[in-house]
């Protein structure tokens, strides 16, 4: 056949899977409506950083340089300490939830104190290892500037001698707030749920109900078919990009160190692979049911899990971390953390875009494979 | 009536059609048991963040003793790998920039001099805040190092912080993270196996075949219902397998009281499940309202980021969360040991939810309009 | 006209059974034929014959797994893309797509096939009047009746003159209106277009049509030629028998087809019974059967040709699919639990009531005001066009669907309120066969059975009978069933419980002569045994079977009583069989009602 007849069969099926698209409402609230409540919950609802963590302090000994030595906890944004009497209290409050911590001031703590010899006891709940890790940073840290008060007024004498200060700065994350990685980590999650979600059932669906039979028998070809299912959900995926950036920009105030233009090509480029995914779960197991837990299972959880959106690929084990890098997510990941946070940094954008360019044209290849019309 | 005996065989025959409907296939098999397996294992060594590797990289421009020792301190944790010494600092951005070092060490001119003289000596620390949990844990690592260093020089506060972590004396996440996933994993399957179990019938049209038979809708709900909390505890039970056995975490609760837990959590999950399946008219339907579902349920959970860090609104819907108590009964049970009185509450809001949703599901079976 | 459009030479193919430690099935096995060009060929045969995979093979979508097969002069095995480029192809289930409007698949279809934009108006026009779709371009395909929807179909693949129109099976599940309708289209772009049609069916008055008959039976050619070529196989054997006043034409039917040894096949027919005679049938023997009932011999037609084809093949390869079931008659084992008709009041209280029924859609009024009532025991036939509300009435009468308006009694009860022991007294068949198709038979017979409350002993033993009664592999998967095979296994299900009542939703569909004829004789030997049946139809001939029929469309009642009286209403145009009876009806009540809107 003719080039002619390629364009004029693709904007023929183009235009009825977009005719379908619309006319099932479903599609159009998973499509445009999952994003923007992923956005207001990763804007507003999650966040790793610590606040007003319950601690109990039991005052064992409640002599003035104690409540001095303790009044650091107050008025910090990061803790609320609960004032008990006893340590079975404290401990209860532990056991059902109600406290992260307990810092314990003991009976003899003033007179150890005078002695250079004070000792505190911080107990912590080390269920939420990551927590309790903030919380020991934070009362330390306030019960060490108490004790520095303290010394100014010579209640408490302090050695002067030589030692190492640290002079601590974070690039990109000044503030070091979790919203910063986060907001990048969502359009990653928005595009590979998009992906595994809309197009996962498209062609199973025609195998389950039979359409496939007569559309087979035409000049159509596969690779029109493929190309067909995934324009207008492209389209989608284009409005849900928009959205995220518009969101990370004015709304979370993200800053975006990378070019737009460079951001938006490689999200695009994503978006692709991620829909030529669902397109080949759907095209392999011809079955909706399969599909739909294939798809659940390769795209949402390993995005969160395995690319390195929340936990550091640093971490884990090699074997992982090879798992890791066949997801075409942790890539984009990577690509997008730098984009936002760092900039332009050419080399990573230029190997995980050949990368990501790799996949969208194997995925599509091999999804044509699957509609090689033919019914054995 | 019926006697109890015939009513009994009837749900019994539905259970089985289910679960063979489920399990025959030997493909629908693998894809319900294999990926709990695959999963926990996974992401039991994947999902850390406890940090065993940081690469840095060290501008020592006072090449003394003293800076010296502290770097072979940091080397000498195991966790620290340095991967460039520098030369300028015209050096750090690459190696930031790039990922191949996490932070950079400088050491300034005066290091060793200031020292020497009694006096602080500052060390800069850069670090690369693209994943700022993972730039806190390695700051938090070189103060103690630091600090480790400081007392060596002769430094003894007058006060000292003896700090025990229970539960989990360690700080290791994958404590935290793994008992959560015995309840998660497990829930997204079934709450998409119950969701696609009535509207796949609907499409295939074998449920009018089953409405005309004598079955009541409540057996018909015992008989969707039980399969997908049934394959849900099985799932549970592989993953539960692998975090007690494989990563060998303790448990420190009673395991009937976890699988106490779990089912009611489960049917609850199921609850919501089929209520989507009962409203959906297609397959197509049914997983997309799963999955607009599935999504806030996960992330309002207390899976990744605590529920008390979340906005006050948002706690509030987190009462309509199964996966919210499920998680927090199984980290309860499993690592602090609580006993039913402590988690008596969490089966409240678990509870009432299936007395809700299964309900409604049982009622829309029959009356879904066409 | 002798050019051949499609050869085939020893053609074989074969599927991996599904179920454990099945091999492999053949479907074809060494199939040589030739078909022309500029004519209508048909290919006819019992189900598993392989008319589906043969047509598959023709249109590309399976390879052979040897042999030689030439479409249009090109290897179809070679260069697939080459032969659908030319051809037309309607499978038996037309993938319309039912989200998108009639207007919008025609121009799918169109713009695939590349149909110039100015030769599309007049074809769409040409194609929209054939098809009498003209009003409907904007409703959703999956809105029209089941008829409309073949019709859209046809539509579809003729959006283009192709060079070969391949035709699987068009007209199942169509009433005789719009089948009627679909064979006008063919026979005129046969005639004024010189298309090449092959079409597969399982209604031999629609092969009588066609210029050059396959007759296909497992895998291969058991006899070809034109139709009159194919009749003279039945030539003298064919009589009609007159019943008795006293005798249903059905009872004599029955014990016409319970005598395999001198009877060929039997069907009642407007009032009489056709049959054919064995060849060596003893004349005595014969009278002896006719018990008095004078019988006339009668023209041969290509249904008889094909019911001897069928039986002499079983007297050279053995049993075939379907045994002569002559054990069915004095067998009253199907009977209801309860017992037949007990005595008393009960006796006479029919076993339906419908009285000024009405279902509404929102705007649309599907069932309008309709009554009627079914005797214990009665074959209670619902005839009516696609979309005339017969599925509609049906849902409502199993409770599957509330009723707008108007009273409803199913055993004495409204099924939609009673409680569910209820409808333990009602067996339940729905169009298309609903089973567990990844469930094996016995798993699907033990779901039913055990749903219903049978088990252990009982529910073995009637599971065991069914096995044997409808001929059933237990371990073959369902859904790999062939139709025949999968309305067996819904019957046996349907019947497992023993109801006393049976609801049967266009059973027959799809399905052989064959299988129709013991499917018939199990229905009336039920209703023998005091079963009271509701069953639609659109094989109008199976309308004779029934003691009263009820004909419906857009949601009235047109007529109702027996077969003879039905006839009688239709008029002279309608009196011979119930085919035109049936048409006439429908025409004369939508003339009414199109001259009523128009005053």
């Amino acid at each position: 056949m003719t080039g002619g007849g390629f364009a004029r069969r693709l904007a023929a099926l183009t235009r009825k899977e977009t005719r379908q698209m619309l006319r099932d409402r479903s599609n159009l609230v998973v499509g445009l409506l999952l994003p923007l409540v992923l956005i207001l919950l990763f804007g507003y609802g999650l966040s790793f950083d610590v606040k007003h963590a319950r601690i109990a302090v039991v005052l064992e000994d409640s002599s003035p340089v104690t409540l001095n030595a303790v009044a650091g906890l107050v008025g910090s944004q990061y803790l609320d300490p609960v004032w008990l009497q006893s340590m079975p209290q404290a401990e209860a409050m532990i056991r059902a939830g109600e406290a992260d911590a307990i810092l314990r001031v003991p009976n003899e703590f003033t007179h150890d104190l005078a002695g250079g010899n004070g000792r505190l006891q911080l107990i912590l709940n080390g269920v939420d290892s990551t927590t309790a890790q903030t919380i020991e940073g934070y009362a330390s840290g306030a019960i060490a500037n108490a004790l520095e008060h303290l010394a100014d007024r010579r209640d408490v004498r302090f050695q002067d001698s030589a030692s190492v200060g640290i002079v601590q700065r974070i690039w990109f994350n000044e503030a070091a707030t979790s919203t910063w990685f986060l907001v990048p980590g969502l359009i990653v999650l928005v595009t590979t749920l998009i992906g595994a979600f809309l197009t996962s059932l498209l062609i199973a669906r025609e195998w389950e109900r039979g359409t496939l039979e007569a559309l087979f028998v035409t000049p159509v070809r596969p690779m029109e078919l493929t190309l067909a299912k995934l324009a207008p959900y492209l389209v989608i995926g284009m409005i849900d990009l928009a959205m995220c950036l518009l969101a990370a920009k004015f709304l979370f105030q993200v800053p975006m160190r990378g070019a737009l233009s460079i951001i938006v090509l490689a999200s695009l480029l994503y978006l692709l692979v991620s829909l030529a995914m669902g397109l080949w779960i759907s095209g392999i197991t011809r079955n909706q049911f399969a599909a739909s837990q294939v798809a659940l299972l390769v795209s949402f959880l390993p995005a969160i899990m395995l690319s390195g959106f929340v936990f550091d690929l640093r971490n884990v084990p090699v074997v992982i971390r090879w798992v890791s890098q066949l997801l075409p997510a942790t890539h984009f990941m990577s690509l997008i953390k730098t984009l936002f946070m760092a900039g332009n940094y050419w080399p990573a954008i230029l190997q995980s875009c050949a990368i990501l360019a790799a996949y969208a044209i194997v995925l599509i290849w091999a999804t044509q494979r699957t509609l090689a019309k033919r019914l054995d | 009536m019926p006697s109890p005996i015939t009513y009994l065989s009837q749900v019994l025959a539905l259970i089985r059609k289910e679960m063979l409907a489920i399990l025959k296939d030997p493909a629908s098999r693998a894809l319900l048991f294999a990926p709990a397996l695959i999963q926990s294992l996974l992401f039991g060594y994947g999902a850390t963040y406890d940090l065993t590797h940081v690469p840095y990289a060290a501008l020592d421009q006072s090449r003394s003793a003293a800076s010296t020792e502290l770097l072979a301190r940091l080397d000498g944790t195991g966790v620290f790998e340095r991967v460039a010494t520098l030369d300028h600092s015209g050096q750090i951005a690459g190696q930031i920039d790039s990922g191949a070092a996490l932070l950079v060490i400088v050491f300034p001119g005066d290091f060793a001099a200031r020292l020497a003289a009694g006096r602080e000596a500052p060390l800069q620390v850069i670090l690369d805040g693209r994943n700022s949990s993972t730039a806190g844990a390695a700051a938090a690592q070189i103060s103690a190092v630091v600090a480790a260093f400081n007392a060596k020089l002769g430094n003894r506060a007058p006060l000292t912080i003896v700090r025990r972590a229970w539960f989990n004396p360690n700080y290791e996440s994958r404590w935290n993270l793994m008992p959560a996933l015995i309840a998660t994993l497990s829930m997204l399957q079934t709450l998409l196996l119950a969701a696609l179990s009535v509207a796949r019938e609907r499409e295939q049209g074998t449920f009018d075949q089953l409405l005309v038979t004598p079955l009541t809708p409540l057996q018909i709900l015992i008989g969707k219902a039980l399969p997908s909390i049934l394959v849900g505890l099985v799932q549970s039970t592989i993953i539960f397998l692998i975090i007690r056995f494989w990563f060998q975490i303790p448990m420190n609760g009673s395991v009937w009281l976890m699988y106490l837990g779990l089912i009611s959590f489960t049917t609850a999950a199921v609850g919501i499940g089929l209520s989507i399946s009962a409203v959906a008219l297609t397959m197509q339907q049914a997983m997309l309202y799963t999955f607009l579902v599935m999504m806030p349920l996960m992330l309002l959970s207390g899976l990744l980021t605590p529920v008390r860090t979340m906005p006050e609104i948002l706690q509030v819907a987190t009462y309509v969360n199964p996966l919210r108590f499920g998680i927090d009964l199984v980290r309860r049970v499993y690592l602090e040991g609580a006993t039913f009185a402590d988690i008596a509450f969490d089966f409240v809001p678990l509870l009432a939810m299936a007395a809700i949703t299964l309900p409604l599901a049982a009622w829309l079976f029959r009356h879904r309009l066409n | 006209m002798t050019t051949p459009t499609v050869t085939v030479e020893d053609l074989r193919k074969t599927f991996d059974a599904a179920g454990a430690g099945a091999g492999r099935v053949t479907a074809l096995d060494g199939l040589t034929l030739v078909a022309r060009a500029g004519q209508l060929t048909a290919l006819v045969g019992p189900d598993g014959a392989g008319k589906t995979t043969l047509m598959r093979i023709f249109a590309g979508l399976l390879r052979p797994d040897s042999g030689k097969i030439c479409v249009l002069g090109i290897d179809v095995a070679l260069d697939p893309q080459a032969v659908q480029a030319r051809i037309g192809y309607m499978p038996q289930r037309f993938g319309l797509y039912e989200d998108l409007s009639v207007q919008e698949n025609l121009d799918l279809y169109a713009d695939l096939h590349g149909v110039p934009m100015a030769e599309r108006a007049s074809r769409f026009a040409r194609m929209l009047d054939l098809t009498d779709m003209a009003r409907f371009t904007g409703r959703p395909a999956g809105k029209l009746s089941g008829g409309m929807k073949q019709k859209l179909g046809l539509a579809c693949t003729l959006v283009r003159a192709p060079d070969l129109l391949l035709l699987d099976e068009p007209t199942v599940g169509v009433d005789p209106l719009s089948r009627r309708d679909l064979w006008a289209i063919v026979q005129q772009l046969v005639r004024d277009e010189g298309l090449s049609v092959i079409v597969s069916t399982a209604y031999l008055d629609e092969a009588e049509r066609c210029t050059q008959v396959f007759v296909m039976d497992r895998g291969r050619l058991l006899a070809e030629g034109t139709p009159n070529a194919l009749k003279t196989r039945a030539k003298g054997l064919t009589y009609t028998a007159m019943p008795p006043a006293d005798l249903p034409a059905r009872d004599l039917q029955a014990r016409l087809i319970d005598a395999p040894r001198l009877i060929v096949d039997a069907v009642p027919m407007a009032g009489n019974v056709r049959f054919i005679r064995q060849p060596d049938a003893e004349a005595a023997g014969l009278q002896d059967l006719l018990a008095g009932a004078p019988a006339e011999p009668r023209g041969e037609d290509l249904e008889d040709a094909f019911m001897m084809l069928l039986h002499q093949r079983e007297a050279v390869a053995g049993p075939g699919p379907i045994p002569p079931d002559t054990g069915l008659a004095p067998d009253t084992s199907l009977a209801p639990a309860t017992g037949p008709a007990p005595a008393g009041g009960q006796a006479g209280q029919p076993a339906i009531v419908v009285r000024d029924l009405v279902r509404k859609f929102g705007d649309f009024t599907a069932v309008a005001s309709t009554s009627f009532e079914v005797a214990r025991g009665e074959i209670f036939g619902l005839l009516g066009p696609n979309g005339a509300g017969k599925t509609t009435t049906f849902r409502m009468l199993c409770g599957l669907l509330p009723a707008t308006g108007g009273t409803l009694l199913v055993a004495g009860h409204d099924l939609r309120r009673a409680r569910a022991q209820a409808r333990g007294r009602i067996g339940y068949v729905a169009q298309k066969f609903a089973l567990y198709g990844a469930l094996s038979v016995r798993e699907n017979l033990e779901f039913f059975g055990g749903a219903y409350g049978l088990r252990g002993k009982m529910l073995r033993a009637r599971i065991g009978d069914a096995l044997e009664r409808f001929d059933l592999d237990p371990a073959a998967q369902s859904g790999q069933l062939p139709a025949g095979y999968r309305q067996r296994l819904a019957m046996a299900t349907g019947l497992l419980h023993q109801p006393e009542i049976l609801f049967l939703d266009e059973p027959t569909s799809g399905i052989d002569p064959l299988a129709r004829r013991a499917f018939w004789r199990t229905i009336t030997a039920l209703a023998h045994g005091g079963v009271t049946i509701v069953v639609t139809t659109h094989f109008m001939e199976e309308a004779e079977y029934c003691d009263r029929i009820a004909i419906q469309d857009a949601g009235r009642m047109l007529a109702i009583g027996t077969p003879r009286e039905v006839r009688a209403m239709a008029g002279p145009s309608g009196s011979h069989d119930m085919n035109s009876a049936f048409i006439a009806i429908v025409e004369q009540g939508r003339a009414r009602r199109d001259a009523k809107s128009a005053a």
